[in-house]
């Protein structure tokens, strides 16, 4: 586009005969308003990745050696990556499906012809508003040694546990990621809620279709979209949880809270780039599949409802 | 008979739900209470915690005391933090100087692209948005990296920029507006085409106003999401003069326990008067984002 005409090559010349003038000049137009969010996208975020990529198969030494799938191999078998990944794993296995099914159950108990709804509604929000720091001062006072947690249980004879300290860790986190993201996702399943046509209801209704057949046969069908979109985000949103656990237990915890994001700031700390844009690199793989998935899912789903 | 069961069980549904939603409060209403504790209470009822922690110990014996209600109401955490702390203060402000910036200029930015997104589609410029929808669900894991090498080529490491510019451009933004504006009948568009405007009077006139509340309800977004960001200005910002105050929150120790949340409670109330004034703003933007197609 911004070659001369005289060396451009024949076929854009052709092409470009055959633009006609309005179908030019909105081209152009539409490169201005684009240009600026682009530029800045290139800038900060795909140049820098692609010098990433470029890392990962570099070695580390001064000379820059390229060695091809070195770094991934020494990933693979790096004892910290292995607890990290196997963590993050098991993680988002228990945290995304409880995220999911009690979203949707929260939204459809605020769907029922309930007094206080817009006040609950407001109450599964308040999260989003908490600072961190909080939180986690919050958690650490239930879920200590002598905390609230277990003098609570010590009324029924339940001996004291360390839980941060503790094959329960994860729940630990679990419980905070759920009450951090329920929210959001209830949201979501609510929109997803009220866009289902109401004469379908009404007619299951008079015909005499029970609580489960309409959430099984008419609901679900139409909220499988939300649904795999509230998965996917519960996904991305489980690694955020890093956040929580870093100020929670810091940077060497429990062995069973040592996940991904701990194994890459802390390989951050220690200056490893190579080893480092590997981890990036694939984490980015995992996730491209993920929401190709999430695409191809709601194109198959979305023509379903649709038609 | 019948009535009776259906007040049982909306009795029922309503008890859960309030149950449910008072455990999700439960937090924000222990940080605002708790900050008219007295500091000499808070020490009492939290202070092992911090003290074991900072000992590296993990077993205290004696027990911490959750408490919603203080002994007396006091204002000695906000009356200490104003005149006798005021780093908490700079902390805020660095906070502020941070956030609006990145706000104004992501929503500014995603405006213009959006509307280029939304006003002309095509096979180029709908790859481009499918690959802004993978930026935006990327996790900061992958993108800190390529984070800190740019801010350090451009010598922006250790300045505000380093996180200021990465922000303007971030793609949430234009995902969640591109979608508003589609909905923007073309109708309206040929009509003032043939009254002879520009795109850029369309721009203006025509889709900027129809998005305002959608422009609300992003700016509130990205707001609640910088506000209480953690990762960014750890690794970006070296010099902890200019950190936000939700970093440094998070390092409060045994020793300032008690003004903890005293200024907790003081970084909540942005965000708070924002969700506050603007929650169906807010419901109305989470629930256009919910699907990753226009």
């Amino acid at each position: 586009m911004l070659t001369s005409k005289d060396n451009a090559p024949a076929s854009a010349q052709f092409r470009r005969q055959r633009w006609s003038k309005s179908k030019r000049k909105d081209f152009l137009q539409s490169v201005a308003f684009l240009t600026p969010s682009v530029l800045g996208v290139l800038l900060f975020f795909v140049v820098p990745f692609g010098i990433v990529i470029y890392y990962s198969f570099i070695s580390g030494s001064s000379d820059g050696e390229f060695v091809f799938l070195d770094n991934y191999k020494e990933l693979f078998h790096n004892y910290a990556f292995r607890t990290a990944a196997k963590n993050t794993a098991t993680f988002s296995l228990m945290a995304v499906p409880l995220a999911v099914i009690l979203g949707l159950a929260l939204a459809l108990l605020l769907e029922a012809r309930i007094p206080g709804k817009s006040m609950f509604r407001t109450f599964f929000l308040s999260p989003m508003m908490v600072p961190v720091a909080s939180v986690v001062l919050v958690w650490q006072v239930i879920f200590h040694q002598s905390g609230t947690l277990n003098q609570v249980l010590s009324v029924f004879g339940v001996e004291a546990i360390d839980w941060l300290n503790s094959p329960y860790c994860q729940l630990v986190v679990v419980l905070l990621f759920l009450w951090k993201n329920l929210g959001y996702n209830m949201i979501l399943f609510m929109a997803a809620l009220a866009n289902i046509p109401k004469e379908l209801l009404e007619v299951a209704d008079v015909e005499g279709a029970s609580a489960a057949h309409k959430f099984f046969h008419i609901k679900l069908r139409y909220l499988s979209p939300t649904v795999l979109f509230v998965t996917i985000l519960s996904m991305i949103n489980s690694f955020k949880v890093f956040r929580e656990v870093f100020l929670l237990a810091g940077s060497y915890p429990y062995e069973g809270l040592y996940t991904l994001q701990h194994f890459m700031n802390n390989t951050f700390v220690s200056l490893n780039y190579q080893k480092l844009s590997a981890a990036a690199v694939l984490l980015a793989l995992v996730m491209i599949v993920l929401i190709a998935l999430l695409f191809k899912a709601e194109d198959l789903f979305g023509k379903d409802v649709e038609g | 008979m019948k009535r009776t069961k259906a007040l049982v069980r909306k009795c029922f549904l309503t008890f859960v739900s309030a149950l449910f939603a008072i455990s999700f409060l439960m937090p924000t209403v222990l940080t605002i209470s708790n900050s008219f504790m007295t500091q000499a209470e808070i020490k009492a009822n939290y202070g092992s915690v911090f003290a074991a922690a900072e000992a590296g110990k993990t077993y205290i014996s004696e027990s911490v005391n959750l408490k919603f209600i203080p002994d007396k109401v006091s204002l000695s955490q906000y009356i200490t933090t104003f005149i006798k702390s005021p780093e908490y203060l700079l902390k805020f402000w660095n906070s502020v100087i941070l956030v609006v910036p990145i706000v104004l200029l992501q929503v500014s930015v995603a405006a213009v692209a959006s509307y280029g997104f939304s006003r002309w589609r095509g096979k180029v410029r709908d790859s481009i948005f499918f690959f802004y929808v993978i930026l935006m669900l990327m996790p900061y894991q992958v993108t800190l990296v390529p984070n800190y090498l740019v801010s350090d080529w451009l010598g922006l490491l250790n300045t505000r920029w380093a996180i200021i510019f990465p922000g303007a451009f971030a793609p949430f933004s234009v995902f969640l507006l591109t979608k508003f504006m589609r909905r923007i009948p073309v109708s309206q568009i040929e009509a003032a085409k043939l009254d002879g405007s520009s795109e850029w009077q369309i721009f203006t006139r025509i889709y900027l106003p129809q998005c305002r509340s959608a422009l609300y309800s992003i700016a509130i977004l990205v707001f609640i999401d910088y506000w209480n960001m953690v990762e960014q200005p750890l690794i970006l910002l070296n010099d902890t003069e200019l950190q936000p105050l939700s970093v440094y929150l998070s390092s409060i120790n045994a020793g300032e326990i008690g003004l903890a949340f005293a200024v907790a409670t003081i970084y909540m109330i942005p965000s708070l008067l924002l969700f506050l004034h603007g929650e169906e703003y807010l419901v109305e933007g989470i629930a256009q984002s919910g699907s990753v197609k226009g």
